[in-house]
């Protein structure tokens, strides 16, 4: 065999922006791998969210229906679930960086010729999608707690999802690269996890609240993709005017309610903070 | 340039514990370096500094031409690692791993297929490329990573005791591996080990014992320089025999794993004159040729096993002080 002799040689080029965008690539590309190659943890994440849509939301139906007007209660409460499922997916893709730590690979990361930065993009946009890909399985059950599959409402929540799972990935990844073991990241999460979910609106109307419910609501982040996904839900409902009211009240600073926009723009730019924070801790990791 | 790595004056301290305390070296391209050591020695320490994963805290060094601190980008182009410590992902194959590490590294695109083969099948792994890590034994794991180390045509590669819990047969043939690597790609490479007969393999060899480098030399000038043989004895006291041996023979004799063990220059000779000469009895007696564990017992006074046991024990000793509480009286 003449080929054995035969070396063949490669070289590793100068650091540039092609070969971080390079790099973002692989490691987005190795969390869908991940998740692709984990069935089961496809339908583990999907129990919760169903649980509280139809368990939850079909039982405390009877108790509220005076105060719904008419409306289902799963309904009302459907836009919180296309939240917390993506929510969970997307804290779990962000313990993959503990996971990485624990067994060894994060260090076959951390010496390659790339900015660490590029890592962390990598891992949020990874979990953004994989938590994207998690929310459409929720969403194509709209029909089930009757909401219409009208494009412009798919597209609309499939957008905020999106944009929802980014920055609670990045939100993860921050508070991951300071914890060394995947015991403590859960238990973490779950401390985080569940307030963000009950402070958010996912499950009641976020108006006349008593003011220190009223304060942490308008600071946890949730609120702001509960409530645009609830209002373009509500947009295509066909329903009184007073249930409207009392159900889709939006959210206010200080008496004004937030456009939609803003309220999108306010997650993007919590999740471009986070983003910057996580990279900057990782960065001072040795 | 003819030198892979030029150390001077390296040091590293975590606070009040000096790890590394000042080493110098150089290794030639294309030679088989070996640090050899017990655990806590600083080989570790040493490795990570050179590979631009631990910032030193005094002296200067170069790896490939490039500045470890100033440079750590183009040291890490030029350098593979290897780490005491598995960094595969177990949840993808073979073949992507290796996959990976070259998109992380920028190869080539048209070049990644041909060179993973290559380094695959030099690895006799190329068979099982399709094959989930998770699945693989330890010995085939470790190939898989010096594969991947390879994955980017380092120059110097980087091995942290490429050979630890593996058993004889897997070493024997990650031996073969690093041998006809240096012959095929004019490899420079740096290992830790501390397995005496292994460290026969290298061009030259450092011992390392507390932080510092004791000597530093080819295999056969270490063990002519102790140009002595060992001599073993099996006795009832060794208090006594060592008190004897240095009275009747002015010889110093420590007792090291379990025997009493002096170093004389013709061993043969001096066995008969020690059973008329010594005045105690002797149970048994062994010689031998000077091995790397008399050069390791030469220059550091215990050998490679006991000083580990003296290190683990410091190490309770420290866990158990942190455990009860510190410095309470």
């Amino acid at each position: 065999m003449t080929t054995a002799t035969q070396v063949i040689r490669v070289s590793v080029p100068r650091r540039s922006w092609r070969s971080e965008a390079r790099a973002i690539k692989i490691v987005w590309q190795r969390e869908i791998v991940r998740f692709k190659s984990d069935k089961l943890r496809i339908v583990t994440s999907l129990v919760q969210p169903l649980l509280f849509l139809f368990v939850l939301g079909a039982g405390l139906n009877q108790l509220s229906r005076a105060g719904t007007h008419g409306v289902d209660l799963k309904t009302f409460i459907y836009p919180g679930i296309l939240c917390i499922s993506v929510m969970f997916t997307a804290m779990f893709s962000a313990a993959s960086i503990v996971w990485d730590r624990e067994f060894g690979f994060l260090r076959e990361m951390m010496v390659a010729p790339i900015r660490r930065s590029s890592i962390v993009i990598g891992k949020c946009l990874g979990g953004a999608t994989v938590a994207g890909f998690q929310g459409v399985i929720v969403l194509a059950l709209a029909g089930l707690v009757h909401v219409p599959y009208t494009p412009v409402l798919l597209l609309g929540i499939f957008a905020l999802q999106l944009l929802l799972a980014f920055t609670i990935t990045a939100f993860g990844v921050m508070v991951a690269v300071r914890i060394k073991q995947m015991q403590s990241f859960m238990g973490v999460m779950q401390m985080i996890v569940m307030p963000m979910f009950f402070l958010s609106g996912a499950l009641y109307p976020v108006a006349g609240l008593p003011a220190w419910l009223a304060v942490l609501n308008r600071i946890d982040p949730l609120t702001y993709a509960v409530d645009p996904m609830r209002r373009l839900v509500f947009q295509h409902l066909d329903i009184s005017p007073a249930a409207r009211l009392a159900l889709d009240p939006g959210v206010t600073w200080w008496g004004w309610r937030l456009p939609a926009l803003l309220e999108a723009g306010v997650i993007l730019a919590l999740g471009l903070v986070m983003l910057g924070i996580a990279v900057w801790e990782f960065n001072a990791t040795e | 340039m003819n030198l892979a790595i030029e150390v001077s004056g390296l040091q590293k301290s975590f606070g009040e514990i000096e790890a590394v305390r000042g080493v110098s070296f150089e290794v030639a391209r294309g030679e088989v370096f070996g640090f050899l050591g017990p655990n806590g020695a600083g080989k570790t320490t040493t490795i990570n500094m050179l590979c631009t994963l631990a910032r030193p805290t005094g002296g200067s060094a170069y790896v490939a031409g490039h500045d470890v601190v100033h440079e750590r980008d183009d040291v890490r182009r030029n350098i593979g690692l290897v780490f005491q410590d598995p960094t595969l992902d177990g949840y993808l194959t073979a073949r992507q791993n290796l996959q990976l590490h070259a998109e992380l590294y920028g190869v080539q695109s048209q070049l990644i297929e041909p060179r993973m083969q290559q380094v695959l099948e030099m690895v006799d792994l190329w068979d099982r490329r399709d094959g989930v890590v998770a699945t693989f034994s330890g010995g085939m794991r470790r190939r898989l990573e010096i594969a991947r180390g390879l994955m980017h045509s380092p120059r110097v590669l980087f091995l942290d005791e490429p050979t630890i819990g593996l058993d004889p047969q897997t070493r024997s043939s990650i031996w073969r591996y690093i041998r006809e690597l240096q012959e095929a790609e004019e490899i420079t490479i740096f290992m830790t080990t501390h397995y005496m007969d292994e460290a026969e393999f290298c061009d030259r060899i450092a011992i390392m014992d507390r932080g510092e480098i004791v000597v530093l030399d080819t295999p056969e000038a270490l063990k002519a320089s102790v140009g002595a043989d060992r001599v073993r004895i099996q006795t009832d006291d060794d208090d006594a025999a060592i008190a004897a041996l240095g009275e009747r023979f002015d010889v110093e004799a420590t007792v090291s794993e379990g025997a009493v063990t002096f170093f004389v220059p013709s061993g043969e000779e001096f066995v008969p004159r020690l059973f008329a000469e010594l005045g105690l009895p002797i149970r048994s007696v062994s010689v031998s040729r000077p091995t790397l564990d008399d050069v390791f017992m030469t220059y550091t006074g215990s050998t490679i096993r006991d000083a580990e046991s003296d290190s683990s024990a410091m190490r309770n000793q420290i866990m158990m002080r942190v455990m009860t509480g510190g410095g309470r009286r």
